[in-house]
């Protein structure tokens, strides 16, 4: 009999089966739940693309990606986040979702644990597992991880801890005196971090904070960042990590024999976006910044609590007040007013409770979800 | 320009209770403001964009820019040309050019022989007007930053973690 992986066939599919098969293919229903831009990527970046193609540019590229690109995003790191590295010290991935794969590839041991502040992105967890290891979940109730939670998980087999702010699916950050604390305990317990940054631009009052800003953790942090949100280029698969010589020089090997290279148009879609596109991310992020504030209010006056997020483009109220699970209240809200949000649950430890709403979609629309979520929870 | 105006220049139908929770500022507030730019002028007026072609077919309108050269006059420039030209209710934009002419007059007329005619009897007749020169509009694709052609809906999952 033809049999699959043993790892593979015991990972449960992403999500919530029932859920999610019904919403995928409803057509009449107003979506709440689609976790990128509701922007096109702006159209110089096209256009750009469009003269690498004339120009021919359909090759390979280096395994590490083009070096104009390498040099860019380093500029940029260094510009708005104040971190610095070399052009050498960055790899171009298919996105974060291979930065992910790759970085825990790299650094797991079989048996290795990997502390991971949840709720969060559905995608470490099983890639963990996959690289054979365990993850190990901690959580706060404010959302709001600390040191302290941190290193109450720390085991002597502890090998990396995730950072993933600010956080899918909530919206909230960790501020620059926790993260700080934070790079002590990886000093402290030798650990690795891996830093998910994809929405870092996306912060609102506060400027983000890169924990690989902390003097002496470039070494074991492992930065990820890519062009899915704040550049509104998600179908592209363009994302980069940051990192030491050492670790890269190892890490390549995976890319090099799973993708090779990130596709070069959106190389090139990218190198435009770093050097021409500062002016549209600032106002898509205006966007989102008004969208942030409008359900904020909204979501406090019909009941379903929530602290104000800080980043990203997510907010992930309390449902308490419905006596609902998580997933009654999704399938209910589909149900009976069309609306579909993601059950918090999907996102682990501490997400029952809650559903994460994306608010990126147009104005008119959020009105009329935050309308048709208040009749739902009168009619419980 | 301000953000009061920036929202309302995309959208005109924002209510003030809208724009004051997008822009965390109260609704008091946000009244206020609208109502000081109503008055001063800030905000000319609320229209909708249409699309013409769209509509049941009326009569075709004709449009055309005509390309004006002056002479300035002393002391008054171009101003008082200016405005013996944008009195007329045909012109429905005008504008002051730097190049090869002075000014581009927008001309709206039932047909090409009334646009013609005021071309020939009431603008290139005026003292100072040296030369005109008049180009029919065809086909219009964006105006006011807005295309007025339908953009293909595009086609989002219904869920992405
Ligand atoms: C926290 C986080 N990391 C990574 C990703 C995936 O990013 P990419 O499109 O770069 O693979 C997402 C997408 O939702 C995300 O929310």
């Amino acid at each position: 009999m033809l049999r699959f992986n043993n790892r593979i066939e015991q990972m449960p599919p992403s999500g919530i089966r029932k859920f999610f098969d019904l919403v995928i293919d409803a057509k009449d229903i107003i979506s709440l739940g689609v976790g990128e831009p509701d922007f096109v990527t702006p159209w110089h970046v096209r256009e750009r693309v469009f003269y690498s193609l004339e120009q021919g540019r359909t090759s390979y590229t280096s395994n590490w990606g083009l070096m104009e690109l390498r040099k860019e995003t380093a500029k940029y790191l260094k510009d708005r986040f104040a971190v610095n590295y070399d052009a050498s010290e960055i790899m171009i991935t298919v996105g974060v979702s291979e930065a992910v794969d790759i970085a825990l590839r790299t650094i797991l041991n079989e048996g290795d644990e990997v502390i991971l502040p949840e709720p969060t992105y559905v995608c470490y967890r099983p890639l963990a597992e996959l690289a054979g290891a365990k993850a190990v979940a901690v959580s706060n109730p404010s959302f709001k991880i600390t040191a302290d939670d941190i290193e109450k998980a720390v085991t002597p087999k502890s090998k990396v801890i995730i950072l993933s702010y600010p956080s899918n699916p909530t919206g909230y950050t960790i501020d620059r005196a926790e993260i700080e604390k934070i790079a002590e305990i990886a000093r402290k317990h030798d650990l690795w971090i891996i830093s998910d940054e994809i929405y870092g631009e996306l912060t609102y009052e506060k400027e983000h904070f890169s924990i690989a800003a902390v003097p002496g953790m470039k070494d074991r942090v492992i930065l990820m960042n890519g062009f899915s949100k704040a550049f509104a280029m998600t179908g592209w698969r363009l994302g980069y990590i940051a990192a030491s010589n050492d670790f890269l020089a190892q890490a390549v090997k995976i890319h090099q024999y799973a993708a090779l290279c990130a596709p070069i148009m959106a190389q090139y879609a990218a190198i435009e976006s770093l050097q021409r596109g500062m002016p549209e991310m600032e106002e898509m992020k205006k966007s989102y910044w008004r969208r942030r504030n409008y359900m904020f209010e909204a979501l406090n006056k019909i009941g379903m609590t929530v602290n104000r997020p800080e980043g990203a483009f997510y907010i992930f109220p309390s449902i308490e007040r419905s006596k609902l699970s998580s997933e009654e209240f999704a399938l209910g809200l589909l149900e009976k007013q069309r609306v579909a949000v993601i059950p918090g649950d999907v996102f682990g430890l501490g997400g029952e409770g809650r559903v994460r709403i994306c608010y990126a979609i147009d104005f008119e629309l959020l009105k009329e979800c935050v309308a048709r979520m208040e009749k739902f929870i009168k009619s419980l | 320009m301000n953000e009061i105006a920036e929202l309302l220049q995309k959208d005109a139908r924002l209510t003030p209770e809208d724009i004051a929770s997008m822009l965390n500022k109260s609704v008091e507030d946000v009244r206020e403001k609208i109502r000081q730019m109503e008055d001063d002028g800030t905000i000319i007026k609320y229209s909708a964009v249409i699309n013409e072609e769209k509509l049941p077919k009326q009569k075709d309108k004709v449009v055309a820019f005509i390309e004006i050269q002056v002479q300035p006059e002393r002391e008054k420039g171009f101003d008082a040309i200016a405005e013996r030209i944008y009195q007329f209710p045909q012109v429905t934009s005008l504008y002051l050019m730097s190049g090869r002419y002075d000014l581009l007059v927008v001309v709206e007329g039932d047909n090409l022989k009334d646009v013609a005619f005021f071309v020939s009897d009431k603008l290139s007749t005026l003292d100072n007007v040296k030369s005109t020169a008049t180009h029919f509009l065809l086909k219009k694709y964006k105006e006011n930053g807005t295309m007025l052609f339908k953009q293909n809906k595009l086609e989002r999952l219904n869920v992405a973690l």
